[in-house]
């Protein structure tokens, strides 16, 4: 009997241990990471030597750079450095990329990249160029994508933070920026407590040549000290027509997180550029003085230049009637997003738990029958009731940003939720959604804000990674979650790793920049003052106390390799020039004791690198890039002395 | 010779006139550096890369084994080749607007031996590059020359080189079998004619 008993309290006691560690077993691994379909691996596969189907270009964010990856592999091809100094080809070191950060606060080696835009043409991505904002110290890169280099930057005046930037018009006649800050207007010495009184917000239109690219500003518009955050281009019938969301109409300058979310509605300022050409072309500005940088990239003299600029025109909305109106938006609004047709303005806002959707001919009409709730500052408001198409609700909560996929659904990305919800156009239904890993910021589909996408792959550019790849300590990798949207249902193809933290991202099919694209610089074009287009014009050169070294690049050898006659304290220009004319042949550059980067010289081009040596002694140098089987002999000295050695080098045969 | 041959022999010496802007030769050099190939084209006048820059990616490519550069304005015989090929088809067109059978012989008499020159001329070029190497050359390997084929293919070290007429070179052949065919077909019909004398 008491054995019985005994029997029957170890076997419910292991029955209760089991079911504790099968149930414990099955929590843990039923936490969902994302159910995927078994055919997800072959729709990413991209079979060794084939190419993707769309590049894609993601933002650095703080890194300051653009990364190229492919689609639907998520394969990194590129980093694009356009902000930030690169060590790993000298941009930014060189002699010949420095210009490029120049700005009226000096050399700035750094920025907060957020929202690359390509060109377009007729609403459509071209291929010609992309465009990217700098944040902090408020610029806008072009970079050229024949190249992929960065090949211009313009500086953006009176502006706190360059965030509603860079979004095209749809030919890309403009490129728009708006500030995240407003500052005082012009930058003064003023107490913070008179934000209300000082500050203001600038929008600026950047105009773009339609060959060359070149960037100028063309007009400013003073706008009431919100905070504007996005914008986005209208098409179609709103052609003419920019958006721009901004928060803060609290006009708060502390704590915004309690005080600038205290309004019920915020705004879209409504910017008729067209009218704002006229303005300008009938003298309604005023000049205003300032100071900014425009630094451009010349191809053939493989020189950056820079250019102080002084003076911007600037527009004041209270003297040109009709050129703004405010459509009031829940809830801090981040995101606006014109649908392909050009006629509905979708709005993300971060604590928002619906979607409004904004009509161009409610709007239009509205503004006709001036239905107006007051104005500020000349800028008249809009009715809600007058212009709302309709309001997408349960599409999650903190609604960020929305992109198109051309068969009339949107797709928005909710961060506090942290789900992709897909919904109808027109009837404001969410037909679909699925989890983000984790918290979501922007969204891209390929031409997803355009007048066609290209649609059929969406990627999620997540905040937040933590346990999605293997841990690298407290410092983890971005994230992106490719996503097939060519079904009725979304489903999750892919995570893959970024660089930075991209914000937003665009994407084109590839083989619109494969046609395009350069492979070499051809050497009879080179136009840098201090080429060597052959190594008979291989030299060394003392100017006082500058020595110039024209050297020339080719498997596997410098020209010239043995330099003599330097002395301690000369400033030795290195001007490298490779004389390849075959794809993918790029020569290296380094010295002992060079105090930055080394050079990657592409096949015909010409950089410089600038080395003061210290020390008598025999420096080497050679060839950082592996270019050929005799790699590891392309090298050679330069002589450093003390005494007063005349300049002696070798030469070719 | 019947108008027949005679129109023949006229059309076919004017196509001649096509290698003076067409290549007659290519040498295509594939590896697995070089997926996209490169390649020379070879015309009566000049060598050319088959794309922009093959030419000097070759050359380049040739110094570590020490190959003389391939400068086609040091080469004579790019320089005297128009002027053969002109006078040939001189020749061509008085054997054809003559009618003449002794022009058609001599025609093709010179035709033969310009092409039989010419190839050994082709291929004496391609030894000299291949076995007169630097000898300071970075890559020496014992008893290995580098002459690519007079036609046909051949692994050279990492490169897969192939030798071939092109257009031209084809046409130049042609010409030349057309210029067979009429003489044989002359030869038949005097046969023939005899025969018909004879009965």
């Amino acid at each position: 009997m008491k054995n019985f008993r005994i029997k029957k309290f170890w076997l419910a006691a292991m029955s209760i241990i089991a079911i504790i560690v099968i149930f414990g077993a099955c929590s843990k691994s039923g936490r969902n990471k994302g159910m995927v379909e078994s055919d997800a691996a072959e729709k990413v596969y991209v079979a060794p030597g084939t190419y993707d189907e769309f590049y894609a270009f993601m933002s650095g964010g703080f890194s300051g750079q653009i990364s190229v990856y492919g689609l639907p592999s998520g394969r990194l091809f590129k980093v694009i450095p356009v902000y930030s100094q690169n060590p790993e080809n000298g941009y930014g070191y060189t002699e010949e990329t420095k210009p490029m950060l120049m700005t009226s606060h000096g050399f700035i080696p750094w920025d907060d990249a957020h929202h690359p835009d390509l060109s377009q043409t007729n609403g459509v991505p071209d291929g010609r160029w992309i465009f990217i904002n700098g944040n902090n110290t408020p610029r806008i890169a072009r970079i050229n994508l024949k190249t992929f280099e960065t090949n211009e930057i313009i500086e953006i005046p009176n502006t706190g933070g360059n965030h509603a930037s860079a979004f095209v018009t749809p030919n890309t006649e403009y490129v728009v920026s708006a500030t995240r800050f407003s500052v005082p207007y012009p930058q003064s010495d003023v107490s913070i407590a008179d934000y209300k009184k000082y500050f203001k917000g600038a929008i600026s239109y950047i105009k773009v040549d339609q060959v060359s690219g070149k960037m100028s500003l063309a007009f400013q518009i003073l706008m009431p000290g919100f905070d504007y955050d996005l914008a986005h281009s209208g098409k179609g019938p709103s052609f003419g027509w920019s958006f721009f969301t901004c928060y803060n109409s609290e006009q708060a300058s502390t704590l915004l997180e309690v005080n600038a979310s205290k309004n019920d509605k915020d705004f879209i300022a409504a910017v008729n550029w067209k009218k704002a050409e006229e303005a300008v072309a009938a003298g309604k500005f005023k000049i205003m003085n300032c100071n900014y940088f425009h630094n451009t990239y010349n191809d053939e003299t493989h020189s950056a230049t820079t250019e102080k600029l002084t003076s911007v025109k600037v527009l004041d909305p209270k003297e040109v009637p009709g050129l703004i109106y405010y459509l009031p938006t829940p809830k801090s609004p981040h995101g606006v997003d014109v649908d392909p047709t050009g006629e509905y303005i979708a709005c993300g806002g971060k604590l928002a738990a619906m979607i409004p959707v904004h009509s161009f001919t409610k709007m239009k009409k509205a503004i006709e029958e001036k239905k107006f709730d007051g104005e500020i500052d000349g800028i008249p408001i809009l009715k809600y009731d007058a212009v709302i198409a309709g309001e997408v609700k349960d599409c999650g909560l903190g609604p960020l940003h929305t992109e198109f996929d051309g068969k009339g659904y949107a797709y928005t990305s909710a961060f506090i939720t942290s789900e992709v919800v897909k919904w109808k156009v027109g009837t404001w239904q969410v037909v679909d959604r699925i989890p983000s890993y984790y918290s979501i910021g922007h969204l891209m589909v390929p031409g997803g804000d355009c007048a066609k996408p290209f649609g059929k792959y969406l990627v999620a550019l997540n905040k937040i990674t933590k346990d999605r790849y293997l841990p690298t300590g407290p410092e983890m990798c971005q994230s992106a979650q490719l996503i097939d949207i060519s079904g009725d249902k979304m489903k999750l193809l892919l995570d893959f790793p970024t660089i930075g933290e991209p914000h937003y991202a665009q994407a084109i099919p590839a083989e619109i920049l494969v046609k395009n694209n350069q492979r070499i610089f051809p050497i009879e074009q080179n136009k840098h003052p201090y080429a060597a287009k052959g190594e008979k014009e291989a030299k060394v050169v003392r100017e006082g106390s500058n020595v110039h070294i024209y050297m020339t690049m080719t498997r596997s050898h410098f020209m010239p390799d043995n330099i003599e006659g330097v002395k301690v304290g000369d400033n030795v220009y290195i001007h490298t020039t490779n004389l390849e004319q075959d794809w993918d042949v790029p020569h290296g550059f380094a010295i002992l004791g060079a105090e930055y980067s080394e050079l990657l010289v592409m096949p015909g081009q010409t950089r410089t690198l600038v080395w003061r040596p210290k020390e008598v002694g025999v420096y080497p140098f050679y060839c950082t890039d592996f270019c050929s089987a005799l790699h590891q002999e392309m090298s050679g000295y330069i002589r450093v002395s003390n005494t007063n050695i005349p300049i002696s080098y070798n030469s070719s045969k | 010779m019947k108008t027949k041959y005679k129109i023949l022999i006229v059309i076919s010496s004017l196509l001649l006139t096509t290698s003076f802007f067409l290549p007659i030769w290519y040498i295509s050099l594939d590896a697995p550096q070089y997926p996209e190939g490169m390649g020379m084209q070879i015309f009566i006048n000049d060598i050319r890369g088959e794309k922009e820059h093959d030419l000097k990616n070759i050359n380049e490519l040739n110094h570590y084994i020490g190959m003389n550069k391939i400068i086609p304005d040091s080469i004579s015989e790019l320089r005297y080749m128009p002027f053969i090929i002109g006078a040939l088809i001189l020749l061509g067109l008085i054997a054809g607007i003559s009618g003449k059978k002794f022009m058609l012989y001599i025609w093709m008499t010179v035709y033969f031996i310009v092409g039989a020159v010419g190839l050994y001329d082709f291929w004496q070029w391609e030894y000299d590059y291949g076995h007169h190497l630097n000898p300071d050359a970075a890559l020496k390997i014992p008893g290995m020359s580098y002459q690519p084929p007079l036609i046909g293919s051949k692994q050279i070290m990492n490169f897969f080189a192939t030798s071939m007429p092109d257009i031209a070179g084809w046409i130049i052949f042609g010409v030349f079998a057309i210029g067979l065919y009429v003489i044989i077909m002359t030869l038949i019909n005097r046969k023939k004619e005899n025969l018909l004398n004879e009965k």
